[in-house]
Parts: C-alpha cells; sequence; structure tokens
C-alpha cells in the first residue's frame, strides 16, 4: 500500500513537471503554430539567472538568496521577460513561415541562448541550495513523501485552477482561446493578434521560470541541459495529448510522467535501464492508436 | 550555345555538378589544407551525406524527422562490430554473437552491409510509423531516436553503453569521404526524379488529389524511408571510421538538430538545398573557430572569446530563415541553363504550406 502510494506520489510530480512545460509549449502552438524549442533554454536560462556568472565550480548564488517572496516574482520576471523578448525580436517575423521553418528557428534562438549561457557559467553542474527545508520527508497516510513532490504537486494544481479561471473567466482568456481555435476568425471580430500572442509568449516563460524553480529545488544543482529534456517530453506531451488542446497538454504530460513511473518502478530489475525506451515506444503506441492525439480539438480535424 | 542541352545532361545536371563542385573542393583541400581542415572537410562530406538522406526522405515527403540520426547511429556500430579486430572485440563487446566476433571486414564490404542494416531496421519500423502523418510522424520518428539511443547507450555488453568503442580504423581521407558524399548524392537525386519520387512530392503538395490518382502514400513514404535509412546508415559507418570511436552521445539530439538545421538553412525541398546548407553552415563554423582562435590584424592579434562560435551561428540560422524562410537556394535545384538556380522540381505549392500550417 505505502508502496503504491510512493508510485503514485513520483507519478503525479514527474506528470506535474511535464504537464507544466507542456502547457507552456501548448499555450505558444495554439495562439501562432510554433512548437517552442528554446522553452528548454528559457528553462535554464531562469535558474541561472539565481546566479552570479562565473567559470567557477562553486556557485556564487545572487539572487536565489533573496527571500521567496522576492524570488518567486524576479524569477517569473526574468522568464516572461525573455520569453515576450524573443517573441518580439525573432519569432514575429517567422509569423507566416513554414512550421519546419519555425520550429527551427525556434532551435537556432535555443542554441544561441544555451551557448550564452555556457559562455557565462561554463559547463560545470553548480550546487544551488534553495529551501533546503522542503527536501524533508513528511508523512503521508504511512508512507514517506518528499516534501517538495507535495509542494510539487500543489503548485501545479493552483498554477493549473488559475490558468484556467484565467482562460475560462477573463477576457483576455477568451480572446486567446479564440485566437488558438481560429486566428484568422479572431483577428477579423477584433482580437488583437500582437497582444495575444505576447500574452501567450509571457505565460509561456512564467511557466518556464516555475518549472526552473522546481527542478532546481529538486536537484540541487543547476545545470546547462536541465530544461531541453523537460522540454522534448513536454513536447511529446502535447502531440500525444493533441496538439493544440490546453487540457490535452496537461493529461498527456501527467500520462507520460505517469507511465516514466510506472515502468520504472514494475520494468524488471535488469529492464529498468530501458525505461525510456518503453517510455518512448508506449508513445508510438499511443500515436498508431491515435494520431490526432488523445484529445484533439475539433479544429485540429483536417479538411479537405 | 543557343542550342539547347540534351535531355540526358539536362537531367542529371544538378547530380554533376554538385559532384564536381565538391570534387574541386576535395583536390584544392588535399593540395593546401592543414591536417586539421582536411578532418573539417571530411566532417563535411559526411554530413553532407546525412543531409541528403534526410532530404530523400523529409524533401520528398514534406514529413520533418527527428529520427533518422538513429539509423546513423545503427551503420555506426554495425560497421564497428564488423571491422575492429577481434583481439579488441573479444575484450570490450563480449556480448555479440561469436561469428560477429571474430569477423573483420575490410572497409568496403562492411560500409554497404551497414547501409543495409539501417535500411533493413527502417523496413520493419517504417511499416509502422509511415501509416501516420503530419506532426504526429514526427514524433513517432523521435520515438524511435530515443527507443534507438536508450538501447544502445544501456546494452553494455553488445554496444559497450555510455563509453566509447574503440578501434574502428580510421581510414578516412578526403577522397573517400568525397566519393561517400558523390554516392549520397546519386543515389537521392535518383531516388527524386524516380517515379516513386515524384508520387511522393506530389503526396507532400496535395495529399488528397494524389491519392485519389491512386498513389498509395504509405508505400511511396516507405520506400523514402529506406532509401533514406540507407543513405545514412552509410554515413553512420564513415563516421565511425572518421573518429575511429563510438559512442551513443555523438548520435543523439545535437547531431539531429544541427543536421536538421542544415537542410533547412539550404532549402528542405532541394538536393542542392541540402548541399549548400552543409557546405554554408560548416564554411561559417571554421570561419568563427579561426576567429576564436584569433587572426592578426596589422600585427595585432584579435580573438574572439571562446563560444562566440555557436551564438554566432544561431544568430545566423535565424537571419538567413528571416530573409529567406524557404532556404539559401529556395527550394531550387542547380542547373546548368539559368545558371546558377533555375527551378527544376516543383516548389510546393501554397496551398500546401497553409494546410500543414
Amino acid at each position: 500500500m505505502t508502496e503504491l502510494l510512493q508510485i503514485v506520489f513520483d507519478a503525479l510530480s514527474l506528470g506535474s513537471l511535464y504537464a507544466l512545460g507542456a502547457l507552456g509549449i501548448a499555450l505558444i502552438f495554439g495562439v501562432m503554430r510554433l512548437v517552442n524549442f528554446a522553452h528548454g533554454d528559457f528553462i535554464a536560462t531562469c535558474v541561472f539567472a539565481m546566479l552570479w556568472p562565473s567559470i567557477n565550480a562553486a556557485a556564487i548564488v545572487f539572487a536565489g538568496n533573496l527571500p521567496f517572496y522576492l524570488l518567486i516574482p524576479l524569477l517569473l520576471l526574468v522568464g516572461a521577460a525573455l520569453s515576450v523578448l524573443s517573441e518580439v525580436i525573432v519569432f514575429r517575423r517567422f509569423r507566416n513561415a513554414n512550421p519546419a521553418t519555425m520550429m527551427i528557428a525556434s532551435f537556432a534562438l535555443g542554441f544561441a541562448i544555451r551557448n550564452f549561457l555556457l559562455m557565462l557559467y561554463s559547463s560545470r553542474p553548480k550546487s544551488i541550495t534553495l529551501w533546503p527545508s522542503l527536501s524533508l520527508p513528511v508523512e503521508v497516510w504511512g508512507a514517506r513523501i518528499p516534501m517538495l513532490q507535495v509542494v510539487t504537486i500543489i503548485i501545479t494544481l493552483a498554477v493549473l485552477a488559475v490558468l484556467t479561471l484565467f482562460l475560462k473567466r477573463t477576457r483576455y482568456g477568451l480572446e486567446m482561446r479564440a485566437a488558438a481555435e481560429n486566428f484568422t476568425m479572431a483577428r477579423m471580430l477584433g482580437v488583437r493578434a500582437n497582444a495575444v500572442i505576447l500574452l501567450a509568449f509571457a505565460i509561456s516563460g512564467m511557466l518556464a521560470a516555475a518549472i526552473g524553480l522546481i527542478l532546481a529545488t529538486n536537484s540541487g544543482t543547476a545545470d546547462i541541459g536541465m530544461g531541453a529534456n523537460v522540454m522534448l517530453i513536454a513536447f511529446i506531451a502535447t502531440v500525444i495529448g493533441g496538439l493544440g488542446s490546453v487540457p490535452g497538454a496537461v493529461a498527456g504530460g501527467f500520462l507520460i510522467g505517469g507511465a516514466s513511473s510506472v515502468f520504472q518502478a514494475t520494468l524488471p530489475h535488469d529492464a529498468r535501464v530501458f525505461r525510456d525506451a518503453f517510455v518512448y515506444g508506449a508513445v508510438i503506441v499511443v500515436l498508431l492508436v491515435r494520431p490526432q492525439g488523445l484529445f484533439a480539438p475539433k479544429s485540429a480535424k483536417q479538411r479537405v | 550555345m543557343s542550342q539547347r542541352p540534351s535531355v540526358i545532361w539536362r537531367t542529371i545536371a544538378t547530380p554533376v555538378i554538385l559532384a564536381v563542385l565538391l570534387l574541386a573542393m576535395a583536390a584544392l583541400t588535399y593540395q593546401f589544407g592543414s591536417r586539421a581542415f582536411n578532418r573539417t572537410v571530411v566532417e563535411m562530406f559526411i554530413n553532407i551525406m546525412v543531409v541528403a538522406g534526410l532530404y530523400v526522405f523529409v524533401g520528398n515527403s514534406g514529413l520533418l524527422s527527428f529520427g533518422h540520426i538513429s539509423f546513423m547511429c545503427l551503420g555506426a556500430y554495425m560497421t564497428a562490430w564488423l571491422t575492429i579486430p577481434p583481439v579488441m572485440k573479444s575484450i570490450t563487446l563480449k556480448g555479440l554473437p561469436v561469428w560477429l566476433l571474430h569477423t573483420k571486414l575490410p572497409m568496403w564490404v562492411a560500409t554497404p552491409i551497414s547501409g543495409l542494416f539501417a535500411a533493413l531496421f527502417a523496413l520493419i519500423v517504417g511499416r509502422v510509423i509511415m501509416r501516420l502523418s503530419g506532426i504526429a510522424a514526427s514524433i513517432a520518428t523521435f520515438g524511435l531516436l530515443g527507443v534507438v539511443n536508450n538501447v544502445y547507450s544501456n546494452w553494455d555488453s553488445v554496444t559497450g553503453g555510455q563509453g566509447s568503442i574503440v578501434g574502428t580504423p580510421a581510414t578516412m581521407n578526403v577522397w573517400n569521404g568525397w566519393l561517400g558524399a558523390a554516392i549520397a548524392i546519386a543515389i537521392a537525386y535518383l531516388y527524386a526524379i524516380s517515379r516513386s519520387g515524384l508520387a511522393l512530392r506530389a503526396t507532400r503538395d496535395e495529399a488528397v488529389a494524389a491519392s485519389a490518382s491512386g498513389i498509395d502514400i504509405v508505400r511511396e513514404r516507405l520506400i523514402a524511408f529506406v532509401v533514406s535509412a540507407f543513405i545514412i546508415g552509410l554515413a553512420g559507418a564513415f563516421y565511425a571510421h572518421f573518429l575511429s570511436i563510438v559512442n551513443p552521445g555523438s548520435f543523439y539530439l545535437r547531431t539531429t538538430f544541427i543536421t536538421l538545421s542544415m537542410l533547412v538553412v539550404g532549402g528542405m525541398y532541394s538536393l542542392s538545398g541540402a548541399v549548400a546548407g552543409v557546405v554554408v553552415i560548416s564554411t561559417l563554423i571554421e570561419l568563427f573557430r579561426n576567429l576564436e582562435k584569433g587572426v592578426s590584424l596589422g600585427g595585432l592579434t584579435v580573438a574572439l572569446p571562446n563560444g562566440v562560435q555557436e551564438i554566432a551561428i544561431g544568430i545566423i540560422t535565424i537571419v538567413i530563415l528571416m530573409y529567406l524562410p524557404t532556404g539559401l537556394t529556395r527550394n531550387q535545384e542547380f542547373s546548368w541553363r539559368g545558371w546558377p538556380l533555375q527551378r527544376r522540381l516543383a516548389p510546393p505549392v501554397q496551398a500546401a504550406l497553409k494546410e500543414s500550417n
């Protein structure tokens, strides 16, 4: 029973991380059909924003020393600013380009950002301690669960609730959903394209910052490549959930997180190193059964 | 001058022009290049093979594939298994079957076998994956890359796991590098002008009309997938001989995205674009690498700080795509008449682009 609970919490917290990442990708994809491969590097930038640039192994913590009520807004601001800036400088010029071109442009942007970080901070992973009290275990129905997992799940649920309220109840949310459904039509009906796209980028950047905070607290290190992995899984999650569908992206994230945790727990010991192969294999199987994704929006159906 | 070139010449002009240009590069490098520069050029030729292979599938089908580097991985490891001296293999790769453990083939036999191995693998997985289309197919190919990389990184007794397998004979030079690139270009071009290539481009531009005309989309895609896997498998074999080290990390995301960038920067719907993209990006990388080492300007040595090379490549890629979204060659082929660019293979119609949006 406690073992099962452990797996459930592992699955939920990993799924939360992927779901947040998938949201960040799905929002931007919704409004401008861009798969943002730079998202992982936004995450890494948010983590490194806590450190002072130096190439020594010992990290000079800078913003990371701030109390949490200052640090969290600051990082959210960094994420949003970076994301909005990349829209204004780069992606705005690719509005009418073909998706493959946009994808490669976003990859090139991520490549430049990653190497800029490398130049400032060197490739050595740096240790960073944020809120050590969060790694203490807590007792939940007899199972010992790291506090951080509980916090991650709660934060994710809170973010999802706020975002749902925003999308469903506010004017901007309505505009964003309209733009995701049919961008041209939405513009004709008075939705300001640039405002909606900027907003989507800002939210996506803040989500990247949230992931960065969770990752940094969890692993205790800052590593250039830490965002890329989450980004890739998140990208897969959005496709599994149905590209263009926000709830689908979240569900896809939780599904992949769950599958990883379950494979990790149930595979025989020798096969455990091949866990990722099983996960990717499962992804292919899901796609074969539902090529449009599990929760494909109606607008994604191809018309003839 | 006013006479029209013959049909045959017009048909084969593109690959001949490309191969001759590359041969000139090889000759100049051999004559004047330093040892390090020779290696750079060989690496460029191998990248041309990979990107030409990518073009066969991506360019003709219009589906973006993230999985083709797994074929490079398969080819490279197959070459390693076939060409490393048995004495070394029996120490590092104990899990190999006995017949493979005692095999030692020369490069010119092992390389085609590696290509065929990759093609066979592509045939098996392609039968499943090619049923998908659009972004689902791209993600499925990505899954393929993930599976292959995970298996090759962890199956220690056969692949050496995360560590490297050392000992593939280092037999690469600019001449066999050029030969590989020329063969890749020839196969890619022959495929593009074949019946299947034409049919596949029809499905890319208008899927519905093409299948209404009796084209079996899955079959044509599968053919392209297998041909491209063969070319990239060959490239993997060459790469193993080039580095004489095989390591699963070199066949993963970085290579995937760099080669895709080269294809898109050059122009993803033309073979000339594939080759031009590799040449231009490789030249830029080499240029900035030298600038990082430092150049003397009137007795003053100016060097860029380390890391500028990658940042510059990223920014230049973005700028090229900003102004030429269809790539440097605008998806057209090199040909003799109307030099340097003339429309040969029809560019995709606007409708197809809109649809994929």
